[in-house]
Order: structure tokens, then sequence, then C-alpha cells
């Protein structure tokens, strides 16, 4: 049996019934590292001493009897934009290489008490702003389907861990689509709960209305329990919402007779390869043959959603990114005086895809050009909103394709910034809207998966999940595993 | 051309950037680019629309103003590039 390849809830039933302990799992996938991350390249930091020790803690806990939950000693890494208290949190970025956080975000402390075992910190595009994760600036990480091809972003060490067996799920930000771009990429499921869902609190924020935290995972029950265990309010980020998390687990049934799927038009343009677009449209007659109601509907601005986002992404993230000044963390290049202090750090701590958008986004707030460009795409935003309320008056779901490619040859699109960002049209309107959307694997095209993006209401994540569960119940594409080759 | 090489050198400034003269020219022609694609926004009327800043209808959020423990001044200048005497170290300013 390959641990590598079980899901978390499939270990964590072998886990519960004493069939494993978690050191087992763990030395295995520690194995299955060691074998083939050396191609894949998803990690940036491996924590094999610390996750043996919290494997050993929770195999302890079930031999004086008790139950720490189903995901207790489930071995998983983190996108490596998630704080750890005492391990390094580089961003990617040589900004942050040697960064020690002094405290654990939210989600992951909750995460250790449900008794996870952490293997280590993700690679992706640095401060998560890229679709390829070749904007890393320590390495790129491959695509387990092709190695010559890029895993998406910016998660993308994330989705490849996921994919190539080398963690049994991970947690991925997710601003623009970085969650279910590379998802769709490499044939997993990723999703982006609802604005407000999960706490933000230490997640080095990129764009504070857009970001979200979520899960990467093989399958959809995975999904359900991860998001389970992050979701919920958290004094430590006004942004999250005090509402009630439901089981959502519980929500996985395979029935969606008679729910209302609308299908966007827009998402189906100019720029779709077409054989995206028959497996895309050949899932959605699957959930039709299921029972759901699919209609064709519209958003009329959904053209408009791109250019809007970036100026509202690049605009936050200049003001975010300001705090980089070597004064009081991270790199700091000297210079005569405090302000060439600034600038030299600055300028050797920041990447180029970086510094274009801080440029971007400082000019789009300046005087002069604030009305034209932030203002303007804030009211664009209302728009998008909108169209999304019109549809959610009479679909329970929108479908659509995740990405309209399938993953790209590494530096096929690096030269080219408007075309990499052409990659994230299908989920960068949910950013947006701030719904929750997921991605699940629904087919292939040139050997390569293709994703399908279903989109909920805000904070209703458990139509969504049962949605997602009844076409992973009727398919098998969940189940292929990638060579790890050349294709 | 929406902007100019010496209008890329302002904003740079602005955002404390110091750019190479290779760089210059790469924003300049990579800005102009993105920009021009911008400008489709202005195919729409947006005259009476009402900017959405933050899609949670939430305006403030207060807790009672009850002094609790924060991070530990050690733990805060644990990541600093200089400290001294407790506090963060800067070139002299003045």
């Amino acid at each position: 049996m390959d641990l590598h390849y079980l899901t978390a809830h499939e270990l964590g039933d072998l886990l519960q019934r004493r069939e494993v302990s978690a050191v087992e799992v763990t030395e295995a996938i520690i194995e299955r590292i060691k074998a083939v991350d050396g191609r894949v390249q998803a990690y940036l930091t491996r924590t094999a001493e610390e996750a043996l020790e919290q494997a050993k803690a929770v195999d302890a806990a079930r031999a004086r009897g008790e139950e720490p939950g189903p995901l207790a000693g489930v071995p998983m890494a983190l996108k490596d934009n998630l704080c750890t208290g005492g391990v390094r949190t580089t961003c990617a970025s040589q900004m942050l290489a040697g960064w020690v956080p002094p405290y654990d975000a939210t989600v992951v402390r909750r995460l250790k008490e449900a008794g996870a075992v952490i293997l280590g910190k993700l690679n992706m595009d640095e401060f998560a702003m890229g679709s390829s994760t070749e904007n890393s600036s320590f390495f790129p990480t491959r695509n387990p389907w092709d190695l010559e091809r890029v895993p998406g972003g910016s998660s993308g060490g994330s989705v490849a861990a996921v994919a190539a067996g080398e963690a049994c799920y991970a947690l991925g930000s997710d601003t623009g689509g970085s969650i279910r771009q590379p998802a769709s990429f490499c044939g997993v499921v990723g999703m982006k709960p609802t604005y407000g869902r999960v706490s933000r609190y230490g997640l080095v924020a990129f764009a504070s209305s857009l970001d979200q935290i979520g899960p990467i995972t093989r399958d959809v029950t995975d999904c359900a329990l991860v998001l389970g265990v992050i979701a919920g309010h958290d004094p430590s980020d006004s942004t999250s919402a005090d509402l009630p998390v439901p089981d959502y687990r519980a929500a996985l049934q395979p029935e969606i007779k008679g729910l209302k799927i609308g299908v966007p038009r827009e998402y189906f343009g100019a720029g779709i390869e077409p054989e995206v677009e028959t497996v895309v449209r050949r899932a959605i007659a699957k959930l039709e043959e299921m029972g759901a109601i699919c209609e064709e509907t519209s958003l009329p601005h959904t053209e408009y959603a791109l250019p809007a986002y970036y100026l509202v992404a690049p605009a936050e993230a200049s003001s975010n990114l300001a705090r980089y000044d070597g004064v009081s963390y991270g790199l700091r290049v000297p210079g005569k005086d405090i302000i060439e202090m600034y600038m030299n750090t600055r300028s050797q701590g920041f990447g180029p895809e970086v510094k274009r958008r801080i440029m971007l986004g400082t000019y789009a707030l300046s005087s002069g050009y604030y009305d034209a460009y932030y203002l303007k795409a804030l009211k664009v935003r209302t728009l998008i909103r909108r169209d999304f309320e019109a549809a959610f008056s009479k679909y329970d779901l929108l479908a659509t394709p995740t990405s309209p490619t399938v993953a790209f040859r590494l530096g096929e699109k690096a030269g080219d910034p408007l075309a990499m960002y052409m990659s994230d049209l299908c989920t960068i309107p949910v950013n947006m809207a701030g719904l929750p959307a997921l991605s699940i694997p629904c087919g292939f095209s040139q050997g390569l998966p293709v994703g399908l993006q279903l989109i909920g209401k805000a904070f209703d994540e458990a139509t969504l999940l049962r949605a997602a569960y009844a076409f992973e119940q009727a398919t098998e594409y969940h189940r292929r595993r990638p060579e790890l080759g050349v294709a | 051309m929406p902007i100019t090489t010496a209008e890329v050198e302002h904003v740079a400034l602005l955002a404390r950037l110091k750019l190479t003269p290779e760089e210059k020219a790469a924003y300049t022609g990579q800005l102009n680019a993105i920009l021009e694609y911008m400008d489709k926004l202005n195919a729409l009327d947006t005259t009476d629309v009402e900017p959405t800043a933050h899609v949670l209808p939430l305006r403030n959020v207060f807790r009672d103003d009850v002094a609790r423990p924060g991070l530990p001044r050690e733990k805060a200048l644990a990541g600093a590039p200089a400290a001294s005497e407790g506090q963060f170290k800067v070139p002299r300013v003045v």
C-alpha cells in the first residue's frame, strides 16, 4: 500500500483503527519527499524532525486511549506565506529569506490543535504574485504531470506536493485564483472559501480585501474536513466573520437532484482552449445527468474583472508591502541615510513581478490618477458583485472552467505579464465578489488535468462541497496519479 | 503613451524603489501595455455606482478596552536587522 497517495480521511481511518502509526505514515511521506522532490521542487523548507515529534505525540495520545480527531497524525504542509513560529517563512522572497516569525498563524495553530503533522513550507510565487510559481526567488516548482510545465500559481508548491504524494494535503492562499488555478493544473481539489470564513491572522498580506486561505486536497471529503478545522471567527482578524461553522462533512451527500446551476457564457469566451471547453461542458452535462438543472446564464461585466483586479490588488499590495523597509524584520541593505537604506533594501529584496505590481499600485493610488484608476476599479467591482447577486437570485451554484488552458510550459509566459494575468480570467471575478469557489478535477486534455470551477453563494460552502462530492462520486478523475515524468 | 520614463522615476521614488536604467525602460513599456488594457474600464459608465472597497458588511469592529498581553518585546525585536536597548535601530535621521 502506498501510504503517500492515501487521502487524509483514508489515513485518518487507518490511524484511528491503529493499523498504522502516525510515525510510520510520517516516515513514509518523508521518504517520498526524498525520492521525488529533487524533480518536483515543491519544498522550500522541510521540518522532518519537528514532524516526527508531532507524530510521536499523536501516537502517544492514541496509546493513552485518547482520540485526537480525524486529521491527527496526518502529514501536511503549508504555503510559505503562512507564519510558523520558530520555522522560517520566506514568501519565496529574498526580503524574508532568513525570517523566522515569532508566532503561528491562526490556521496553523488550529491545525496543530487538531494534531496535524507539519512536514514543511512550500514554494510559491514571490509574495503570492504570479500564476506559475516561476516568480519564486529560489527556484521554480514543476508540474508532476509534466515536469517541463508549470504547476500554476501562486500556490504551485502546495498543489504540486499534494499531487506528487509529498504531503497528504496542504494550505494555500487565493487572492485572484492562487489556490484554484494551480489545483486545476495539477489535478487536485482546491477551495477558496468565502471572504471572512477563515482567519487571515498570520497570513503575509498581499491584497487585504481579496486574500483568503483555503485547503488543497486529493478529494472533496478531505476539503470538507480541513475547512472544518480552519474555518471560524478569530478575534485577531477583524475581517473574519462571526458566523457558526456548519459540519461540512455532514454536507457531503451525493444528491444534487433539482440543484440549479447557472453556466455563465462569458467564461467560455475568447482564449479558452477548445479541448478545455469540451471537457468542462462534458462535466456540466454529467451534473445535469445526475439531476441538476443546468442553464446558460450571463455575468455581463466579466470582461472588466481582470483589468479592475489589476488595479485593486496592486494598489493594496503597494500599501501592504510598504512595511518591508529594513527596520523591524526581514532584509536590510545599508545606505548612507535612512531613505537610501529603504531604497537599497526594497530594490534588492523584491523581485521583478513584485516591483512591477508595487509600481502599478503606487501609480494607481498617486495624486492625479486615483479617481481615474483606483476609484474607477472599485466602482467596477460593484458592478461585478451585482452580476453575481443577480445570478444567485436564480441559481444555487455557477459552473465554469477554472482556467482557460491546461498547464503551460515553463518560460512560455514569463516575458509577457499580461498573457500571464489572463490565466486567472475565470477565478478573479470570484475574489472581487468575495464568494466561495472550488476547483475539482473534471477530465484531461493532452494528458494534463482540467479543472471544473463551482462558485457558491457567500458562506454557503456546504452546497459547493455537496455538488463537488456528488460529481466526484460519479467520476474517477480524482483517482488518477501523475507519473512524474515528461509528457 | 500614458506613462513617461520621468513618471516611472517619480513613482519609483514614491514606492522607495531604486530602479536600474534597464528596469526603468522595461517598466515604462510594461506599465503602458497594462494601463492601455485598463482603459477598457472607461467603456463603462459608473457615474452613479458606489465603490466597493470591501465585500463584507463590516464597518468597524470593536472590543472592550481592556489591556491584554501582546507580543513580548524580545520576540518583537528577534527578527530586527538591528536593535539596541530594547528598540529598533535605524540610521541617523536628523
